[in-house]
């Protein structure tokens, strides 16, 4: 059976607010509650709520055999119940169809994987718990890690958490001559299945949807439905990967894409040979045609596809060591807020924040982050992480005293 | 192409960034070939042969002639009306506009001699050797066979307008400064601007050093867009200078290192240094210059009572200014209107981090500092602690700073240059 697979990431950060020095050790609250309020708001207007209510009218309309996956990151999550609770809620109407996969992740988006695996179970568990809260005791089977971030070490990790398999970045410098249409076995244990992103046509649809200068602009359904006919006979799954954001926020509605998608799953279902699955329907249906070695980890960023967005200069590393190197402390402090903040601070978001790889872009970047230069971003996280620090050690002298 | 070239100053004998900008702008024009006429108030010998030197003070100018008069009578109107000296701050203008209303030298005794020794200062003498100067322009626009001219800042104004009056060749407008930076509110009025504007709207060609300047010069000059370019400075050497200078102290040292006037911003330096310190003791802060606000200065230290945090090193030259740099941890620049500003390139040099106002042109080109508006006294003492504190951002900084500097060479900024003059070239008729 030939079948596509949509996956949408649902994510927003908790961005910081201007911190500076002298906040350090008086005011110990980070977030921009007011820009996090109004991004949310703005992104549910745009994209959240228009296109769950027409993936709910698709859902119905084709009775079952339209669906799709999301993963909604747990800060996301946190963000919808304290300032969109009807975003919230038309995602579990969604959920409520039976169609609607919904993938694991860490709660905060976070790169923890990368560097410990007892700080990653904690992350993975507190998501699944707050799905589980939120979406009617429902209990994921498939994980996503954030960024698409995957690696043979990173995969068996996961296997080992119970889940049957894994989504990640079909990376040219992986896959060589191989295609991602087909599933895939993780290279240290056989039986944890990896479901491969098909970046030319999702990025078709992700990124090129209105690039004007792109040679096959504009994007028709007949146009797609031939290039998914196109798609060799012995080929399983096309894995349909994006951002969620894609629908009405990266590409606005006046581009067409929400008439695009209305009409994608009849034209699909149809005129070509393929139907609609969710990753464990994939996973369960489909017999892996190989291992796949990944020794270094990749993710679904650039033309790299690789860590470099997040971890690639020396802020970047610095901020990421001085905050890992708190583990084993905080793990040891019962206290809500820090506990909580140890989780936002971990968000991907902040290290992007601080890249310098698209200096010369700035259009890309100034969209993407709140920041006017990766030296702001990195400026203000370190003060943030200053702040906790002192809190981290004064809690710990409390404890002392008491102990 | 042979261009006729007016400056005030040229190096060794510079008070400024202006001569030293002639030199680069001249040895990337030399690199293209291009031949350089090059005209000064005074020459003292010992500048490197790159140019045709023209002495101003040598060229014999008959005053007769009807010409001469007329350049003569349209600049002493302006003359007399001049209460302001250029690069001083508000402060001095004061002082000055006093002192020319109480001792006004007799003017029409002198004007009629055949030389005039012209001082290249910026003394209390400026507007009659600025009228001077253009009277020589004539002159030497005669003398000098030419295809262009080309008139650094205002000071020269009115020698490349009279030159271009006589050799009808297209004149292209420098300009390094405004009055605009200088004088802040109020930037609008008196002879300095009047001169600026007349050189600006008449020259065929306006050059800015920023897009910051562009901008002011449009908005503020009514110059047509069309007409103005930008030419980022370059620097001579892109070298980074390694120093054997130790520091005596222990604790950092974050300097600002300039004239002590309104324009380059000095209080918000002092008050930014008392925000770190009430946080950081560990800190040393250095204003080195000298100008009209230093006084204020050092009072307001004294009443923020960091006077032993807060230093005063009074005018730097020479191997100081370098020793200076290579000792601080950390160089601000906080000028409250920069049309480029080349110090901050000198702190790359040295290996210092940089923190710059967002007022400032340089940023156009150093992409490798921390840019504040120069208010954000705030900001300014977050960036200071940022960079002595988080070690990453130095060390990043460091590398891809020196890498930036390589790319800013005087060659590609005279290719851009030539350029400007072929297409005026092309336009004559």
């Amino acid at each position: 059976m030939r079948t596509i697979c949509f996956y949408f990431q649902v994510h927003q950060p908790f961005r910081i607010k201007p911190y500076r020095f002298f906040d350090m050790g008086e005011d110990h609250y980070y977030w921009d509650d007011y820009l996090n309020k109004s991004v949310i708001r703005k992104v549910a207007q745009k994209c959240y709520l228009p296109m769950n209510e027409l993936l709910l009218e698709l859902i119905k309309q084709h009775q079952g055999k339209f669906k799709v996956a999301f993963s909604i990151s747990g800060v996301c999550l946190d963000q919808f119940e304290a300032y969109a609770p009807d975003v919230l809620e038309s995602f579990q109407r969604l959920v409520a169809t039976g169609h609607v996969e919904l993938l694991n992740e860490t709660d905060a988006h976070a790169l923890c994987s990368l560097r410990s695996k007892s700080e990653f179970k904690r992350m993975v568990e507190n998501h699944k718990a707050k799905i589980k809260r939120l979406f009617n005791g429902y209990e994921p089977k498939v994980f996503r890690n954030t960024e698409l971030v995957y690696s043979d070490k990173i995969g068996e990790m996961v296997a080992e958490m119970g889940y049957t398999g894994m989504l990640t970045e079909g990376a040219k410098h992986i896959l060589g001559w191989k295609s991602p249409n087909f599933v895939y076995q993780n290279a240290i244990n056989p039986d944890f299945k990896i479901l491969l992103k098909n970046f030319q046509l999702s990025d078709d649809i992700a990124f090129r949807f209105s690039d004007k200068s792109w040679s096959e602009h504009p994007l028709t359904i007949e146009k797609f439905t031939a290039w998914i006919n196109n798609v060799p006979k012995d080929h399983q799954v096309v894995n349909l990967f994006m951002d969620y954001e894609t629908f009405g926020e990266h590409q606005w509605a006046e581009t067409g894409i929400f008439q695009f998608m209305k009409v994608l799953p009849s034209a699909i279902l149809n005129h070509t040979g393929f139907t609609f699955s969710t990753p464990s329907e994939v996973l369960g249906n489909s017999k892996p045609i190989s291992p796949i070695q990944v020794p270094t980890p990749i993710s679904w960023a650039d033309e790299e596809r690789d860590l470099t967005a997040w971890l690639g200069n020396d802020l970047q590393n610095e901020a990421f060591t001085k905050l890992y190197d708190l583990e084993s402390r905080v793990n040891k402090i019962d206290d809500a807020e820090i506990q909580r903040d140890w989780n936002y601070l971990q968000t991907s978001d902040h290290f992007y924040y601080m890249s310098t790889k698209f200096f010369s872009d700035g259009a890309v970047h100034a969209y993407f982050s709140p920041y006017e230069t990766p030296y702001d971003a990195f400026i203000n996280y370190m003060n943030v992480l200053s702040d906790f620090i002192i809190r981290v050690t004064r809690k710990e002298k409390e404890m002392q005293e008491v102990g | 192409m042979k261009v006729l070239m007016f400056g005030w100053e040229f190096p060794p004998h510079i008070s400024g960034g202006l001569g030293t900008a002639c030199y680069g702008l001249i040895k990337g024009l030399n690199h293209h070939n291009q031949e350089v006429i090059f005209v000064v108030p005074k020459l003292y010998g010992d500048e490197e042969p790159m140019a045709d030197f023209v002495n101003a003070s040598d060229v014999e100018v008959d005053y007769r002639e009807r010409n001469f008069i007329d350049t003569w009578q349209n600049l002493t109107y302006l003359e007399i009306n001049s209460y302001l000296v250029p690069y001083l701050g508000p402060e001095e203008f004061e002082k000055y506009t006093d002192y020319t209303m109480h001792h006004r030298l007799d003017l029409e005794d002198s004007v009629f001699s055949n030389k005039y020794a012209f001082s290249g200062k910026y003394g209390k003498n400026l507007m009659e050797e600025v009228a001077r100067y253009a009277l020589v322009a004539t002159q030497v626009a005669k003398m000098k066979d030419h295809d262009v001219i080309h008139a650094h800042d205002w000071l020269a104004y009115p020698a490349g307008i009279a030159a271009k009056e006589i050799s009808g060749k297209p004149l292209v407008a420098h300009i390094h400064a405004t009055q605009y930076d200088r004088a802040g509110k109020g930037g609008d009025q008196g002879p300095v601007y009047e001169m600026e504007k007349a050189g600006l709207l008449a020259a065929d060609h306006v050059v800015a050093v920023s897009h910051l300047t562009r901008k002011i010069v449009i908005e503020k000059y009514g110059v047509h867009p069309d007409k103005v370019s930008v030419l980022h400075n370059a620097v001579l050497d892109a070298s980074i200078i390694e120093s054997k200078i130790k520091k005596k102290v222990p604790e950092k040292i974050v300097t600002f290192l300039g004239r002590i006037t309104y324009q380059k911003g000095p209080e918000y330096f002092v008050e930014a240094a008392k925000k770190v310190l009430d946080r950081d003791p560990n800190v040393r802060f250095v204003m080195a210059g000298n100008g009209d606000l230093l006084n204020r200065m050092i009072e307001r230290v004294a009443e923020l009572g960091m006077g032993t945090k807060f230093h005063f090193t009074g005018f730097l030259k020479g191997q100081d200014v370098d020793d200076m740099y290579a000792m601080s941890d950390v160089y601000v620049m906080p000028s409250v209107s920069e049309p480029f500003g080349i110090a901050p390139l000198e702190a790359v040099r040295h290996n210092t981090p940089v923190i710059i106002s967002k007022q400032s042109g340089v940023g156009e080109v150093l992409r490798n500092a921390i840019k504040i508006d120069f208010w954000d006294v705030d900001a300014m003492a977050d960036a200071v602690f940022a960079l002595l504190h988080y070690e990453s951002i130095s060390r990043m900084f460091k590398e891809l700073g020196s890498q930036e500097l390589k790319e800013l060479k005087w060659e590609h900024v005279a290719a851009k240059l030539v350029t400007v003059y072929e297409k005026l070239h092309q336009k004559q008729p």
